[in-house]
């Protein structure tokens, strides 16, 4: 970008933490900052808490919730303001997890897979190898599990073995299109697969210098921004997906992207970058605005706006943190 | 070096002693704290290490090379432990008795995340002295294990006799003549015999031939550390260069093993870099599934730089280092180690690249 290029940097307030800064995020108006020694921070002013003994390994959320799995083998729903719930209490690293439809909740640990509907169902299913990512379908109950060779598409209420979407190599994270029509994932491989699901029809997304751990939709549903280039990779997800259309790619940079998150109203990205950097891209003119830059130099690890759009948040790797206010 | 963190891989067939001597490591005053990712929790487990479960889950890499296996949960577990760092100095692996080395050594090589975070310091085998001779002949697994290694600790040596002591080492430098090799009793080694070793660091392989004949395979001498470094001046009398297969290692008989081989070709002079280059690629692309591990220090015509290169199968990992001292002859020298290797088709491929 150039230097001339217009700045949010003053609205920045910079914040720090101890450790990696493995999410960042929104409850109603608080601020939420999870690190990976199993810091949780909920609104500026309140006293941090550690809800697993150690480390926090797995962390999502939505609106009024956070869900936390650590190294301890226990699940947390967390909300402002109250005191934490154990979900549940198993053997080995809860390394992924998810947030459902209606207070659904997914978590793995190596080879289990579990799914706790809103009443507290809960539904295990064993794999014959690792899940790596977990997602679920925005409508109805639902998981997509990404692992070797393939994703698993499971209706934890059924008892149904899962409908496997074989592709071959290593899939890592898991995301669906909100129209619930399109299944991606990312691979070991340095690029992303998906499944059309109306007619199996795969979709190979490569070219990537690196692995892509960060996708984000549009509120639209009609991109999905990627992380793992020196620009965010954004696919066209319009009609039958981005089979032989190119991407476009936002805030091109000497350094990887790492992070990416979309405006929850508008088709603006926030981009985090390998060297600390965080600019937002107006994607139908490519006006780029700067909101740090570089900082401690440490690479964004984590990225998020709040509900309304107006306050964005991000976190890097050596536990510094910023916060933007935009201006109204 | 880099900051990167050093990881340790220790293998050994069940029951040659790996838990004792990750139980030493992780006791010795070292002020070191580890992280410990072993396959089932056991006796061990210290108040400022942290211990990992992991699961073995090995993998085809999707890239068309079909022996790039690696370590699926490995790749997870460090993944997780790098955001924490800070918390340890180190990682020790420690494998199933009957894993083969390779995928978690190319974990280190093929994980871009993996290699830019960590690096692989050496393979340890344990190997038990009563009982490897039986296993080399029924267990595959473990030839595997003594073949890759970097180090070998050959352990309960008190259950020997001397001349049986003696057969199983001949057996052990049959399969593989260049890992270090110390003699043991309850693992009882310092921690500078098996950690921080620098068997992947191309800036520290400083020269190839058969650890035996160094000084020692000095059982208890940890002092000599050096002596793994020295490098052959002209003034050297070591009759290494080109050794053949039929003298006495130092007083071992001398085996054959049917399975498993080394092969070491020297040049007496210097390499056509445009003929070694593909030439090694190609070994490796056909033969790599058979080939456990090679090394070479090249010297390249009209190059001041030794090239210097290891590989793991398939995976290849070579630069140039610094010059050849004035006084060191330019020589050029690979060594294989593999299964059924082609010994005269290696030799006539490599002495054709001579320059």
């Amino acid at each position: 970008m150039s230097l001339a290029a217009p700045s949010l940097t003053d609205r920045v307030t910079s914040l720090a933490f101890d450790a990696h800064i493995l999410h960042a995020g929104f409850l109603g108006s608080d601020m939420v900052v999870v690190t990976s020694e199993g810091i949780v921070q909920i609104g500026r002013e309140n006293p941090p808490f550690r809800p697993h003994g150690d480390a926090i390994l797995s962390v999502v959320q939505d609106q009024k919730r956070l869900l936390t799995g650590g190294d301890d083998g226990a699940v947390f729903e967390i909300r402002a303001g109250k005191t934490p719930v154990e979900i549940a209490r198993g053997k080995g690293w809860v390394d992924t997890i998810a947030s459902g439809p209606d207070g659904a909740i997914a978590w793995s640990a190596g080879r289990q897979v579990f799914s706790r509907d809103a009443k507290g169902n809960l539904r295990t299913l064993a794999l014959d190898s690792s899940a790596r990512g977990l997602a679920f379908f925005p409508k109805g109950y639902r998981l997509a599990i990404a692992q070797n060779g393939g994703a698993l598409l499971w209706f934890p209420n059924m008892s149904a073995t899962p409908e496997k979407l074989e592709w071959k190599g290593s899939h890592l994270d898991c995301t669906v299109s909100s129209d619930g029509r399109f299944v991606i994932t990312s691979m070991q491989e340095n690029q992303l697969h998906g499944w059309r699901l109306a007619d199996k029809g795969h979709m190979r997304m490569s070219g990537y210098p690196a692995k892509i751990r960060c996708m984000s939709w549009s509120y639209d549903g009609m991109w999905l921004a990627t992380s793992g280039a020196e620009a965010a990779i954004v696919w066209p997800f319009a009609k039958d997906g981005p089979m032989g259309k190119p991407p476009r790619e936002c805030g091109a940079r000497p350094a990887r992207v790492t992070k990416v998150a979309f405006h929850p109203k508008a088709l603006v990205l926030a981009i985090g970058y390998a060297d600390g950097w965080v600019l937002l891209v107006r994607l139908t003119d490519a006006q780029e605005l700067l909101v740090r830059a570089g900082g401690d130099g440490s690479p964004i690890s984590a990225l998020a706006w709040d509900a309304e759009g107006r306050r964005l948040i991000f976190g890097a790797e050596s536990g510094a943190a910023g916060l933007l206010d935009l201006p109204v | 070096m880099s900051d990167k963190i050093p990881v340790t891989v220790l293998t050994g067939y069940l029951g040659a002693g790996k838990t004792t001597l990750l139980n030493r490591i992780l006791t010795e005053p070292h002020g070191k704290k580890f992280a410990v990712i072993v396959n089932e929790f056991g006796e061990i487990g210290i108040d400022n290490d942290l211990v990992v479960g992991a699961d073995e889950e090995v993998f085809e890499m999707n890239n068309g090379c079909i022996c790039c296996t690696v370590r699926g949960d490995l790749i997870r577990i460090i993944e997780n432990l790098m955001k924490r760092k800070g918390r340890f100095d180190a990682i020790l692996v420690e494998t199933t008795g009957l894993a083969d080395p390779a995928p978690v050594a190319q974990t280190f090589f093929v994980d871009q995340d993996v290699g830019e975070k960590t690096r692989l310091d050496a393979v340890v085998t344990v190997a038990d002295a009563k009982w490897l001779k039986d296993r080399l002949k029924d267990a595959p697994e473990a030839k595997n294990q003594i073949a890759f290694a970097d180090v070998i600790l050959l352990n309960k040596t008190d259950l020997v006799s001397p001349a049986e002591l003696r057969e199983v080492e001949a057996r052990i430098r049959a399969i593989n003549p260049y890992a270090v090799l110390h003699k043991t009793q309850k693992c009882a080694v310092p921690l500078d015999a098996v950690l921080n070793r620098g068997a992947f660091d191309l800036e520290r392989i400083l020269e190839i031939e058969p650890a035996f004949l160094k000084t020692g395979d000095h059982d208890h001498d940890h002092n000599h550390d050096h002596h793994h470094d020295h490098e052959c001046g002209p003034g050297c009398t070591h009759e290494h260069h080109d050794h053949g297969h039929d003298h006495d290692h130092g007083g071992l008989k001398h085996y054959h093993d049917e399975d498993m081989q080394s092969v070491s070709i020297a040049i007496d002079g210097e390499v056509d870099p445009e003929k070694f280059m593909p030439w090694i690629n190609d070994v490796v692309q056909l033969e790599g599934i058979n080939i456990l591990r090679s090394k070479g220090i090249l010297a390249f015509k009209e190059e001041p730089k030794r090239f210097v290169f290891q590989g793991v199968h398939m995976i290849l990992d070579g630069d140039l280092q610094r010059d050849w001292k004035p006084d060191e002859k330019r020589v050029s020298r690979i060594v294989f180690i593999g299964r059924n290797l082609k010994d005269d088709e290696l030799r006539k491929g490599f002495l054709a690249c001579a320059a």
